[in-house]
């Protein structure tokens, strides 16, 4: 059942938020350390483990792949609703010092993937292991 | 007549905001294939529109999120929201391949620390140039280059003034803002066609909201992995920031 798949998604964030928040707490800090990435680790590992078991059928399956490919309407719904007339009324300051982190960031980026190897490779190159989604 | 359709719409929120969203893509993706010659990836476009969107929403309500301010995409605001943000980054982690994660994940960890590093002696740097010399100010704004949300937590922990908090809060808005439109931009140049340089780029940018939609601009598989990384980033710099970097910046100044 579709369901299935929904609710495996859900319970894999609800754990990760859970572990992200008590390692936070952990650390002295207010805020959720990763919570999203566990949870990302968490299903590709429940998934995978299933699905060699032969437990995931298509309809549940269907349940993820369907949020997954509402992602990318979500993350327009997202920038549709993001600050950006108070970004803009920052001032100089705050332009610049955002821009500087962006640039830098985006620099750095090659710096430290270094030499195309196979890990590297783009992934157009090969082949997929998955349809595209969501475009 | 008009009230009841506007309140009706309201009731609705949700479901409206698919249907703009919806309509929204379909501009996007029909600009990008007549306009662009698909050159512009049309997620891309529907980025751009949304963030232009949110501007004019923004300054036509005075509320502090864009478009879902106005009554009739009110439902934005939860289709946008960091709840089903957050499970539709999670659901595409499915199909990822584990070892893809595992090759690139010691330079991932490495770009996390010197991505947030980085961003801070950015911010840092232009703050010091505009003429703040108290370590707390310095650090606030330093900060907020990391993200928004570092920003804000470590102003109240150091007890910065409202205006510089207010202040890097619109600095992580200018990098998270920048990243969405910078990052399909500059993808070639930067080799950002592979996951580890995904990886790479989720710990170097790191904020959340930016480094999603600009690899949905970008190219869609590449999310699971620089989302992966960039998740670790905001708790990383609240972690640092208001501690070891304010220390660090306390000695210079």
């Amino acid at each position: 059942m579709v369901i299935y798949g929904v609710a495996l998604l859900a319970g894999c964030m609800l754990a990760g938020l859970i572990i992200g928040d008590v390692l936070g707490q952990l650390l002295g800090i207010d805020a959720n350390l990763g919570g999203v990435g566990i949870a990302m680790l968490l299903l590709i590992f429940l998934t995978g483990y299933l699905k060699d078991r032969g437990k995931l059928p298509e309809a549940t399956e269907s349940g993820i792949n369907f949020w997954n490919a509402m992602y990318i309407p979500i993350v327009v719904a997202m920038a549709a609703s993001q600050n950006v007339a108070a970004a803009f009324s920052g001032g100089l300051v705050a332009i610049l010092a955002g821009t500087l982190a962006v640039v830098l960031g985006l620099a750095l980026v090659p710096v430290l993937t270094g030499k195309k190897v196979d890990d590297a490779a783009p992934l157009d190159a090969r082949p997929q292991s998955q349809p595209p989604t969501g475009r | 007549m008009n009230d009841s359709i506007v309140s009706l719409v309201d009731k609705y929120h949700l479901i409206a905001a698919f249907a703009v969203i919806g309509l929204a893509m379909y501009v996007a993706y029909w600009m990008s294939r007549n306009l662009t010659g698909g050159r512009l990836h049309g997620s891309a476009i529907a980025i751009i529109i949304g963030l232009a969107l949110a501007y004019v929403g923004g300054i036509t309500t005075g509320g502090s999120h864009g478009l879902a301010d106005v009554t009739l995409f009110s439902g934005l605001a939860l289709m946008g929201g960091g709840m089903l943000r957050d499970l539709a980054i999670i659901a595409t982690a499915y199909g990822v391949r584990l070892q893809e994660v595992k090759k690139a994940g010691f330079r991932g960890v490495i770009a996390l620390f010197l991505g947030v590093l980085v961003s801070f002696v950015a911010g840092a740097v232009v703050a010091v140039g505009f003429g703040y010399s108290d370590p707390v100010d310095i650090t606030t704004i330093a900060a907020g280059a990391v993200t928004y949300i570092v920003g804000p937590v470590t102003g109240a922990t150091l007890g910065a003034s409202s205006e510089v908090i207010a202040l890097s809060i619109a600095a992580g808005l200018v990098k998270s803002i920048l990243t969405m439109i910078a990052t399909p931009l500059t993808a070639k140049w930067i080799g950002l066609d592979n996951p580890r340089s995904a990886m790479i780029f989720g710990g170097m940018i790191g904020t959340t909201s930016g480094v999603a939609a600009g690899l949905a601009a970008t190219d869609a598989r590449l999310v699971p992995y620089g989302a992966m990384t960039a998740t670790f980033y905001t708790g990383l710099g609240i972690l640092l920031a208001p501690t070891l970097l304010f220390l660090g910046v306390r000695a210079i100044f």
